[in-house]
């Protein structure tokens, strides 16, 4: 078979385009495991390469952060949280998603929209009416407090980004599933949820990446140093006055975002229909 | 196998406007093929959706096999149906799909392969059955859909349009499928339709409705050569019947009757003086658009069939002698639109 040049030449710029972007978007891990291993003499010396080990490794700083910080105890904060309010999210909305789009006509449509607005108010201004919310609960400096108020986030933005995927699945279906033996409740469990996956799956992925990295409400919520969450917990306790931790800093963010990372690469295709989902017929 | 059978079933969908379904009663013979037959919004689909739980009546009844089933939902009426759109589970394959009523059913684990096994072979998609739908082409589709359908051996069968996404040739090969496997199971078989060519060619009758009401019951020959009213008239056969209106009646005839005057058999007929406007030529028959040149009816556009084998010379601008037989003429009632009895034609 003989090359035709221009097929070869795409190929090239295929190749280096994947190649640029890939070097973009590796570039920062790599930088962030280099820095979690570099002595601080090595870090602080201006003549030094940024990019490379001019000293030997340590590991002093990852034993700062895991034996000098409550680290583990911020993650496994972190993970708690997020399950929950992952569990607590598609109980409600994915129900909620199935009736405004199947069983309320138009004013399903408009209600969607409507929950879809609250999700536009910036926690920078909720936090206030939501941390007095909090305090007639009783629930300052508990964790609990998150998992109450960080629904009220993930919840409309879930229900908006599934209603967008039952619109997809044709009526036909259920009407099928209910006159081959199964009740509206049975074709929804076995019908429309397992067509469903990758929109539940986007549902998961997101309202845990939401919870992971919201900032305001852990803030201001919690200050005992045992109920931070990562995200909070990091930043106040790597940093101490004027002094940054950089490489133990670089670390607690290496560890806590590669799990991330790493399903949201299991799920991308999954996780890409989930959002383009009703955009091409 | 059963009958069914609705009682002045009523369905309105908004409170104040004209009922999509109305006071319709009919019942089916035992295994009959009937066919529900009207233009698109004549509440056929509706009226389907009804009789198979999907819809919930605003009054009338509904039975099958004797039992009044309006409060029984869609799986407890042993009904199956075949929809527009096939409504295959994406996410199966052909056996999970066929299978899935069985499931549903609770049907004994160790007899689904065997029954599977049967209905797919009934419809010779047997080497499909590892496929996913999105995989097969527009008929086997439609066979999936009709093996899951009779998988479970269902009282009644019902389809709404299932060759409706065919193309032309693989719906007429379809046509006759569907009607060989109608002869086979024996199942009493309700098939909705807009096409008048497949509910003269398959239903045993056919119901002719029009805007949510029964226009008329009975069979194809029945329909076309009896029809009830003006609506039937028109609505089956194309080219449609040629109606005069005269006074308080109106007369009809079919343009395969309307013929030049030698050739019209029998010696009672009536005769017009016939101008061609123009002519299609279909092949097989010859369409000829023209007038009677007799005063009344001048502007009225009348059709005449001839068929391949009739001597030619029926150019437009040509003015004949065109005549139908006495037996050929239909009458209807101005007011009503009705059917009416024979009576002197005035015109003469």
């Amino acid at each position: 078979m003989r090359a035709n040049p221009r097929k070869i030449a795409a190929r090239l710029v295929h190749v280096l385009i994947l190649f640029v972007f890939t070097v973009l978007l590796a570039f920062p891990f790599y930088w962030m495991v280099v820095a979690t291993f570099k002595q601080n003499l090595d870090m602080y010396k201006m003549d030094n390469n940024p990019f490379l080990f001019n000293l030997p490794p340590t590991l002093a700083n990852l034993h700062l952060l895991f034996y000098e910080t409550r680290y583990v105890r911020w993650l496994g904060n972190t993970v708690m949280v997020g399950v929950i309010v992952v569990a607590i999210t598609l109980l409600l909305s994915v129900p909620a998603a199935y009736a405004l789009t199947r069983l309320t006509g138009k004013w399903g449509e408009r209600l969607g929209i409507a929950i879809f607005l609250t999700y536009l108010v910036p926690p920078t201004l909720l936090f206030i009416p939501l941390s007095r919310v909090v305090a007639v609960l009783g629930l300052q400096d508990s964790l609990w407090s998150l998992v109450v108020v960080y629904p009220s986030f993930t919840v409309p933005f879930s229900i908006w980004l599934l209603m967008a995927f039952f619109k997809s699945i044709p009526k036909e279906l259920e009407d099928a599933a209910m006159v081959d033996g199964l009740t509206r409740l049975g074709a929804f469990l076995k019908m429309v949820i397992p067509i469903s996956v990758s929109g539940i799956l986007t549902v998961i992925i997101f309202t845990f990446t939401l919870v992971t990295q919201e900032f305001v409400y852990a803030l201001t919520f919690i200050s005992p140093e045992a109920h931070q969450m990562v995200g909070v917990g990091i930043p106040i306790f790597l940093v101490r006055g004027d002094v940054y931790y950089w490489s133990s800093l670089m670390a607690a963010c290496l560890i806590a975002s590669l799990p991330i990372a790493l399903l949201y690469n299991i799920f991308l295709d999954r996780f890409i229909a989930g959002f383009t989902v009703g955009a091409v017929k | 196998m059963a009958v069914v059978e609705t009682r002045n079933l009523t369905k309105v969908f908004k409170e104040g406007e004209l009922g999509a379904v109305n006071n319709v009663s009919l019942a089916t013979h035992e295994g009959e093929f009937l066919v529900f037959l009207g233009p698109s919004g004549s509440g056929k689909t509706t009226l389907l959706r009804m009789i198979a739980g999907l819809e919930t009546p605003t009054s009338g009844e509904i039975l099958i096999g004797g039992q009044v089933v309006n409060q029984r939902s869609p799986r407890e009426r042993r009904i199956a149906m075949v929809f527009q759109s096939y409504a295959l589970y994406p996410h199966l394959t052909v056996y999970q799909n066929i299978c899935f009523p069985l499931k549903a059913q609770k049907v004994p684990k160790n007899q689904h392969r065997q029954k599977v096994e049967w209905a797919a072979g009934l419809l010779s998609i047997g080497k499909l059955l590892d496929r996913k739908p999105r995989e097969l082409s527009g008929g086997e589709r439609q066979r999936v859909a009709l093996a899951r359908a009779i998988v479970r051996e269902p009282a009644v069968f019902l389809l709404d349009e299932p060759l409706s996404n065919l193309d032309a040739k693989l719906r007429a090969s379809a046509r006759e499928e569907l009607e060989q496997f109608h002869k086979n199971i024996g199942t009493t078989t309700i098939y909705v339709t807009h096409d008048q060519v497949e509910a003269m060619a398959m239903g045993d009758r056919v119901v002719v409705l029009h805007q949510g009401v029964v226009r008329q019951i009975g069979t194809p020959k029945e329909v076309y050569e009896d029809p009830a009213d003006t609506f039937v008239a028109t609505f089956l056969g194309s080219p449609p019947m040629n109606l005069l209106e005269f006074s308080d009646i109106i007369v009809g005839f079919r343009p395969e009757g309307f013929l030049p005057a030698d050739l019209v058999a029998g010696n009672k007929q009536v005769t017009f003086r016939y101008r061609v406007k123009y002519v299609e030529y279909l092949g097989a028959e010859r369409v000829l658009y023209g007038s009677i040149e007799d005063g009344h009816f001048e502007s009225k556009e009348i059709i005449s069939r001839l068929s391949w084998t009739m001597p030619t010379g029926y150019d437009a601008g040509s003015v004949h002698d065109f005549a139908v037989a006495e037996s050929d003429l239909r009458f209807f009632d101005r007011k009503t639109e009705k059917r009416a009895d024979p009576r002197p034609y005035p015109w003469q």
